[in-house]
């Protein structure tokens, strides 16, 4: 083995290490920031007794559920009763690893550490723990294996609830992953690549991705939601029907592993939408960030994590406003509105590219994302107008929504 | 299909011939064999046509102890079928051994979201059987605490069914609007649910000092909170669509199922108590009855949201009507109604008579029955006295608007979802302690 090859190697488990300490320790934050967000929603105070400011409290909330018992319901499949959690606590984990969270970091190093051998890297080490070429074909492959982890946990659970919870939850996962593997389409018929670092580069050079394709973003989002099982789509774990869904009867650690999976998700879902839509890393309007350095590197890393923070708030935010889909509207909004919209979106930015790079030579990437950009002002707010008339959600006789006074009143005595 | 019945699988387990419970079946209408035909036998429960899945009476969103058995056919409702009975106390007989004051804590105890609304409604009963007019300072005090029930037992609805179909935070900002609300019960009887407010008569205790401006402040605020939350619900696609055109009874059938209060003016039935068979003077307050047009799930929402707001109103007017009142007396003029003060009973010879005679033999009404019935927050509320001269009756009906709506439930859950049905229940607005009784 090369010392290159030693460095790169020791470098990734490095990398590794570090991408898995944050992203459990920012789930585990994340699980204090939903309470907190709630709280503050609601006028409430959220934990504040564990620690300062309750900071402590998803560490008491960890220690609890693994110091207390493990359960098993009779006649539970137990071999895939135990296989479940870490079949859905995996991808989840997974998926962190190819997303790039900060500027390229110049590394320059070599070292001979006793009968290892020699260490070198010279060059720019990318701060993600794997660039893959096959970017987000890779994200959308892993995670879909995350719907076996509920399915089995749904079935192998031996309950009513949590078999119709695990068929919710398969139905509405691989409904939603088409229209979300179609949303992405058009990210690559742009940036003419799917490779994470290729599509920041792309975006750094023309307007983010939000504004000429707002409409994959709008389609990405809603399915990210449905993909992640949160409010208004966590028909999967729909408290008030299914007590728990698919995880009613998992207690202690297993539970806990499926909640984690869940806020990983969530945290992957946002990684995607900061880094296909806005940019990834990149800072707007400046190109000192491109210029590759340590400090570039910190800023533009924190830059990401504030964009990722956002989407992770506006998840929090939506789950505490909405109420929740019923089975069946949520299956028509994702085959007959999402689906559809996302396929001929596909075929219009396809058709607009064409028009634009090769029947009128316009190459420059902030002219097209312009033109695009006006393009999805039309279609975006078409869109909208017939959304909002009411044909979201199927099964609901069409009724104009008058105000407060609307419903005949009998005046007087 | 077998003809093993729902009904049959579905009773309460009891115990098989050999002691052990009888279990619930997986499903039901599966295979048609010699053994299935045998009353009483389960053969295994592979290949059934539809899943039985039992909700309650431990369930998150049955509102208590209510049990509903679903047969499920993949997620539509083939049939539901409630079970009550979990909360049965027999308040109606224990209510033939006290004397007529002695049964208000009991009507604290069946819709326990308004005891103050039960108070008053058994107050007018009894009253009514025994010819008495009470004075008017009283009757805006009752019809002020009937308003402020109603506020209470709407929040908690609106609360709780917000919370049923997902959106949780409208819960809590209903529950911060219902504690000032029971706050100021509170300071008025002492107790945010065993209220016992009123007696025969007259009423248990004055307002306190500050109770008429905390409730001014109440209803001056109370309204923006309505309106947030209206805010999130009522244009919202999401509530819309799992409200509107679910659930749905025509007036036909409303009146039928003899529904009463939101659910029969949802219905498009204009019926009120307090516009048809006006008691405590509402005729001469100026308030609207909201009346749907859909009979769903929606209307009902929309009726009771402007029920608080007409509430509210109320609730304004008869601050109004204190003030005005300042100083009149609040209980009838008896000495055999109402018992003496302490002091006068310790120290005068008339009024210690009169205190040993009220609590010795009680109030005796003459032989006759009377029914009273008021608008309640659920729905019309009736109590019904027979009384044989005695100092207790001889028989309590209670007419519970909740367990009668409650028998629409399963009218209303047929072909609909899963999902559906725990908004249905919810719209139904039940206590399952007036339900059971």
């Amino acid at each position: 083995m090369t010392p290159e090859m030693k460095g790169f190697l020791l470098l990734t488990v490095i990398k590794l290490i570090v991408v898995f300490t944050v992203i459990m320790t920012g789930v585990a934050l994340l699980t204090l920031m939903e309470r907190k967000v709630s709280a503050w929603m609601q006028n409430r105070m959220g934990p504040n007794r564990v620690g300062i400011a309750g900071l402590l409290q998803p560490a008491a909330d960890g220690l609890k559920n693994i110091l207390k018992e493990e359960t098993y319901p009779a006649e539970a499949n137990r071999v895939l009763f135990l296989l479940a959690p870490a079949l859905s606590f995996i991808p989840a984990l997974l998926l962190a690893a190819v997303i790039p969270l900060a500027a390229p970091l110049p590394v320059d190093f070599a070292f001979t550490l006793g009968p290892l051998g020699a260490f070198a890297y010279h060059g720019l080490m990318p701060v993600q723990v794997a660039d893959l070429p096959i970017g987000f074909l890779f994200v959308l492959a892993i995670s879909s294996m995350g719907v076996y982890g509920i399915a089995l946990a749904g079935w192998s659970s031996n309950s009513k609830y949590s078999l119709l919870g695990g068929l919710r939850a398969s139905a509405q996962l691989i409904s939603y992953e088409v229209a979300m593997g179609l949303s992405l389409i058009p990210v690559l018929l742009l940036s003419g690549n799917v490779s994470f670092s290729v599509i920041i580069a792309e975006q750094q050079r023309g307007p983010w991705y939000v504004l000429p394709l707002f409409l994959s973003f709008f389609v990405f989002l809603v399915s990210g939601f449905a993909e992640t099982n949160r409010l208004p789509f966590d028909l999967p774990e729909a408290e008030s029907e299914l007590i728990a869904g698919y995880h009613t009867e998992y207690s202690a650690m297993k539970f806990s592993m499926f909640f984690i999976a869940e806020y990983a998700n969530v945290v992957t879902v946002c990684m995607m939408v900061a880094t296909l839509f806005f940019g990834g890393w990149d800072i707007p309007f400046i190109h000192w960030d491109e210029s590759g350095g340590v400090l570039p590197t910190i800023v533009t890393g924190l830059i990401f994590f504030l964009k990722v923070f956002f989407w992770i708030f506006f998840v929090m935010w939506i789950r505490w406003t909405l109420p929740r889909f019923r089975y069946d509207q949520l299956m028509s909004l994702g085959w007959k509105v999402l689906l559809p919209m996302a396929l001929a979106y596909v075929m219009v930015i396809g058709l607009a590219t064409y028009l634009i790079g090769d029947v009128a030579h316009i190459a420059s990437p902030v002219t097209r994302g312009l033109i695009l950009f006006a393009l999805n002002l039309v279609l975006g707010c078409g869109v909208f107008l017939v959304l909002d008339r009411g044909n979201v959600v199927s099964g609901s006789e069409r009724r104009r929504v008058p105000g407060r006074r609307a419903a005949p009143l009998r005046v007087g005595g | 299909m077998s003809i093993r019945t729902v009904e049959m699988a579905l009773s309460t387990p009891g115990l098989d011939a050999e002691g052990r419970p009888v279990q619930v079946p997986l499903g039901v209408g599966g295979r048609d064999t010699a053994e299935s035909r045998i009353p009483g036998h389960y053969d295994e429960d592979f290949g059934a046509e539809h899943m039985l899945v039992n909700i309650g009476p431990q369930h998150p969103a049955t509102h208590g102890v209510l049990r509903l058995v679903l047969e499920l056919e993949g997620e539509t409702v083939k049939r539901c079928i409630p079970h009550i009975g979990y909360l049965h106390s027999g308040f109606e007989k224990l209510g033939e051994y006290r004397q007529y004051n002695q049964i208000i804590p009991l009507t604290d105890r069946t819709d326990y979201l308004s005891p103050m609304a039960n108070n008053v409604c058994l107050a007018l009963a009894a009253e009514k059987l025994m010819g008495i007019e009470i004075t008017e300072r009283c009757r805006v005090l009752r019809v002020i605490a009937c308003e402020m029930s109603r506020i209470i037992s709407h929040l908690v609805w609106l609360g709780t069914t917000g919370i049923d179909l997902g959106a949780f935070t409208p819960f809590l900002w209903s529950f911060q609007e219902r504690e000032r609300i029971y706050n100021l019960q509170e300071a008025w009887t002492g107790a945010r649910l065993t209220t016992s407010l009123t007696r025969v008569g007259g009423m248990m205790a004055d307002i306190p000092d500050g109770f008429e401006a905390g409730l001014r402040e109440f209803t001056r605020t109370f309204p923006n909170t309505l309106r947030e939350v209206d805010t999130m619900f009522t244009r919202n696609a999401i509530w819309c669509g799992r409200t509107q055109g679910v659930g749905v009874l025509t007036a036909a059938e409303a009146i039928n199922y003899s529904l009463s209060g939101p659910m029969l003016r949802a219905s498009a039935v204009d019926y009120d108590v307090r516009k048809d068979r006006p008691y405590l003077g509402y005729e001469t307050y100026d308030f609207d009855v909201a009346i749907g047009e859909h009979g769903d799930i929606y209307d009902r929402y929309r009726i009771r949201l402007e029920e608080m707001f007409q509430a509210n109103r109320i609730l304004e007017q008869a601050l109004d009507r204190l003030a005005a009142l300042k100083g009149a007396p609040l209980n009838v003029d008896d000495p055999r109604l109402i018992l003496p003060p302490k002091r006068r009973a310790m120290s005068d010879m008339e009024a210690m008579i009169y205190h040993f005679k009220q609590v010795m033999e009680g109030i005796k009404p003459p032989v006759g029955e009377a029914y009273m019935g008021i608008e309640n927050p659920k729905g019309e509320l009736g109590y019904y006295f027979v009384s044989d001269g005695s100092a207790k009756p001889v028989r309590w009906r209670i007419r519970p608007p909740a367990f009668i709506n409650l028998a629409s439930l399963p009218k209303m859950c047929e072909g609909a979802l899963l999902s559906d049905v725990i908004a249905i229940n919810a719209s139904v607005d039940i206590v399952m302690g007036e339900v059971d009784r």
